[in-house]
């Protein structure tokens, strides 16, 4: 190797190192699977997607996965070897269309296939916003169930990677929750994300499953390898507290454990929820909590303004007003576009929401 | 070359030449002007995008507006069949269930039209002067060929065994429509006919034709979609995800757009300034075709052969159907304030889908007779009389429905809200109009 080359290489190595501290604003701690899931094995995030494809194609032959560049692998390798192992027809590229995309997976749902569509950035989903909210959303209802697309699965990779600057970092879960007759589905770790995948594709509903990028290679824990699936709309207490619930979903989940941790050390108890299901969502996990704590801090790291934490806190203003001790903060992204090298001043990091905790334990 | 040609897909050299294969390298696109080489003979080093010749002139391509893709006509004005070779050869029976499907579809929008002035219903949308694209076509389609349409292709469900009771309930909304009364007049939709249920936003339902046609050739093989647009809605950027996809994914779906002239008030030249729809098939890649839409026959030989190709070439292919408009766009329209009463008089007597298609069986096949016209045109008034009495009368759904089919099952949220409307309407019931409907 020559000198050249070599230096080159610890260069980048130590730019890969210190890029990646950067934007690590989290720690990943693996979950234990249920022990009734039977035998496991060490994924990531992206491997565990694989995996819950490969065990949709394999049990179900009408189903198809498409997208634009998921017949090489896909450009976050989330469908690599599919079309080796099912053949070209079952996993092929589309032209560059979003709306053609979801378009076309509507019309494969309608006509009775199982039909997992990919847009290659959740940022990029916009384009097809109208088959989605105006189509998919309301094909069931506006025809009396003659015809439903609720075998369609829309996956998108979602949120903050540390560089994604406006284009590659939004996670846009508050527009797709003002649309009825969808699922919207965020999973923070490779384990809920084979489980809940399972449960979108086979759910009778469109489901749009969005998956923090970030944690793709840096979530890895020990994954049944068995089919299963988790259960939509159905919140999830992870952590439980008595002073304060602290409720998000996604990568933010990681963040709240965290804090959860820190605001322990100066004594306060906090109940970590994630959400999972953002539509429908479990109102009645987060209020029996609030009801209990009496304070609550809610976090994502979309905007805040019309944010989904704005549809949590006024429910849990309505159905918990007399348990409440102190108003509910919200920890989000601010009112800006997404920002490139700002995003660390940007995020609903752990220091952020640690403040808001003591913000209301000490209201 | 052969085999390209054989097969109609040209496109397939482009996969030969990605692939490498110099077996099949022939380039069937040899420009004719001068100063042209043939490179894909030569080293196989041509762009990725297209095979292609390289030029030393400079030269723009024109549209070539002065010399449009024609329009393909089987039957003349009158009725008489203007080459003999072109006869499909249909029996009696089928040449009259086109006409009477046409007569009825007619005389339904007449009652049906003058039912929303009068105030019965919000809505509704008249077919006038484009019979013949919505009958021919549908009778040279199969019944399990999936049908994905816009709003203005009543006679496609017409000729499908959409009975008057079924349209009547939906344009009423009341218990008997399939969707509660959920949707506005005219959007039909049908399970046992496979017509998918239309929606208000134009063009979404083209690239849902392709998928559609996508996932049946793997599960149904045998069956096509076809997708019905205005040339309006042609405009749209679903369209072109339509096309592209279909052609790139080897769907074997029909397109079929109803080129009548206007969208709502704008024209069609200030819709597009190519040769129309069909121009842009090429562009994708599609076989195409434009027809006289005023003609049942051409239309009917076109859809028949379209879907032969479909099927057997699993492509794509594209059928503009040259129309106009009769009718307003909707009751919500006056068309006499963007256009003249002297070209609305020509396409409404002398160029006439229907009356030309009378001419057919009366004077060429001698199947019909003025007697028999006006006869059916007494029955079909009177079956829509009846129907629409009794559609009238039906009580609307219960408010309860509000809430269904939102979702396969109700969620938490929606019983929560449900129980809280019935709650509601039930203590302030004297403000709403619970008559009219089923209990809550």
């Amino acid at each position: 190797m020559s000198l050249l080359r070599q230096s080159r290489n610890i260069l980048s190595n130590l730019k890969a190192k210190s890029l990646a501290k950067r934007l690590m604003h989290f720690k990943f701690e693996p979950d234990n699977p249920s022990t009734n899931l039977g035998p496991t094995e060490n994924m990531n995030y992206l491997k565990a997607l694989t995996n819950a494809m490969d065990i949709s194609l394999e049990n179900d032959p009408t189903a198809i996965i498409f997208g634009e560049d998921v017949a090489f692998g896909g450009v976050f390798r989330c469908t690599v070897g599919l079309r080796e192992k099912y053949g070209s027809d079952r996993v092929f590229n589309t032209p560059l269309c979003e709306q053609g995309i979801v378009g076309f997976g509507i019309g494969a749902a309608v006509a009775g296939s199982t039909a997992i569509a990919e847009i290659q950035f959740a940022d990029y989903i916009l384009p097809a916003f109208d088959q989605i909210v105006n189509e998919a959303a309301k094909y069931r209802y506006r025809s009396g169930g003659l015809f439903e697309c609720g075998k369609l699965t829309i996956r998108t990779p979602c949120g903050a990677v540390g560089h994604g600057a406006l284009y590659h970092s939004q996670t846009p879960e508050a527009y797709f929750a003002h649309s009825t007759g969808l699922k919207v589905v965020i999973p923070r770790s490779p384990i809920q994300a084979k489980g809940l995948l399972l449960a979108c594709i086979r759910d009778d509903n469109p489901c749009i499953f969005l998956e923090p990028k970030i944690l793709y290679r840096a979530a890895e824990e020990e994954v049944p390898v068995g089919d299963y699936t988790l259960p939509l709309s159905q919140a999830e207490v992870l952590r439980e507290g008595s002073d304060v619930t602290l409720i998000g979903y996604g990568t933010q989940i990681h963040v709240l454990k965290e804090v959860a941790e820190l605001a322990a050390k100066d004594g306060i108890s906090c109940e970590v929820i994630d959400l999972v299901t953002i539509l429908p969502w479990d109102a009645d996990t987060v209020c029996t909590s609030v009801s209990k704590t009496g304070r609550c801090v809610i976090t994502h790291e979309s905007p805040v303004t019309g944010g989904f934490a704005g549809e949590v806190a006024a429910t849990i203003q309505k159905e918990c007003f007399l348990n409440l001790e102190a108003p509910v903060e919200r920890v989000c992204g601010y009112d800006t576009p997404f920002p490139h090298v700002l995003e660390p001043f940007f995020m609903p990091d752990k220091w952020r929401c640690l403040q808001a905790v003591k913000n209301v334990v000490n209201y | 070359m052969r085999h390209f040609i054989k097969f109609g897909k040209p496109y397939l050299h482009t996969r030969s030449l990605l692939r490498g294969n110099s077996g099949l390298q022939t380039c069937t696109h040899v420009a004719k002007s001068t100063g042209v080489q043939d490179v894909s003979k030569s080293d196989g080093n041509s762009f990725i995008g297209m095979p292609h010749n390289y030029v030393t002139k400079l030269e723009f391509l024109e549209p070539k507006m002065e010399n449009t893709i024609p329009v393909y006509q089987v039957l003349d004005s009158d009725g008489k069949i203007i080459d003999e070779t072109q006869d499909p050869k249909l029996s009696d029976e089928i040449v009259l269930k086109m006409y009477k499907d046409m007569k009825m579809l007619n005389i339904m929008d007449g009652i049906m039209y003058s039912a929303q002035r009068q105030g019965r219903i919000s809505f509704y949308m008249t077919n006038y002067g484009e019979e013949a694209a919505h009958i021919g076509s549908a009778a040279a389609l199969e019944m399990k060929d999936l049908v994905f349409a816009q709003y203005r292709e009543a006679g496609v469900l017409m000729w499908r065994g959409f009975r008057l009771d079924q349209f009547m309930d939906q344009c009423y909304a009341n218990i008997n429509d399939p969707a509660s009364g959920k949707q506005m007049p005219v959007h039909y939709g049908s399970k046992d006919l496979n017509f998918v249920t239309i929606s208000s936003p134009l063009a979404t339902q083209m690239p849902q034709a392709a998928g559609a046609a996508y996932a049946l050739k793997r599960t149904n093989p045998g069956t096509c979609v076809i997708c019905y647009f205005g040339e309006g809605a042609a405009s749209e950027g679903d369209a072109h995800a339509a096309f592209n996809f279909a052609a790139t994914l080897d769907a074997p779906c029909i397109f079929f757009c109803r080129n009548n002239g206007y969208a709502i008030s704008t024209p069609a030249h200030e819709q597009y300034r190519g040769d129309g729809i069909a121009s842009r098939g090429s562009g994708y890649g599609m076989l195409t075709i434009r027809v006289d839409g005023n003609d049942t026959l051409a239309v009917y030989n076109a859809t028949r052969k379209a879907r032969q190709i479909a099927l057997e070439e699993s492509r794509p292919v594209l059928i503009e159907a040259m129309t106009y408009r009769v009718g307003d766009h909707s009751t919500s329209d006056d068309s006499s304030t963007y256009r003249t009463a002297g070209e609305l008089e020509y396409w409404t007597k002398t160029n006439n889908p229907v009356t030309r298609f009378e001419r057919y069986i009366t004077n060429e096949r001698n199947c019909w007779s003025a007697e028999e016209d006006e006869k059916l045109s007494k029955d079909c008034s009177k079956q829509v009389i009846e129907a629409f009495t009794a559609a009238e009368k039906r009580l609307k759904p219960s408010p309860s429905l509000v809430f269904t089919d939102v979702y396969d099952e109700l969620p938490v949220n929606l019983k929560k809200q449900q129980k809280q409307m019935r709650e509601h309407v039930g203590a302030h019931s004297q403000h709403y109009p619970l008559k009219r409907h089923e209990p809550l």
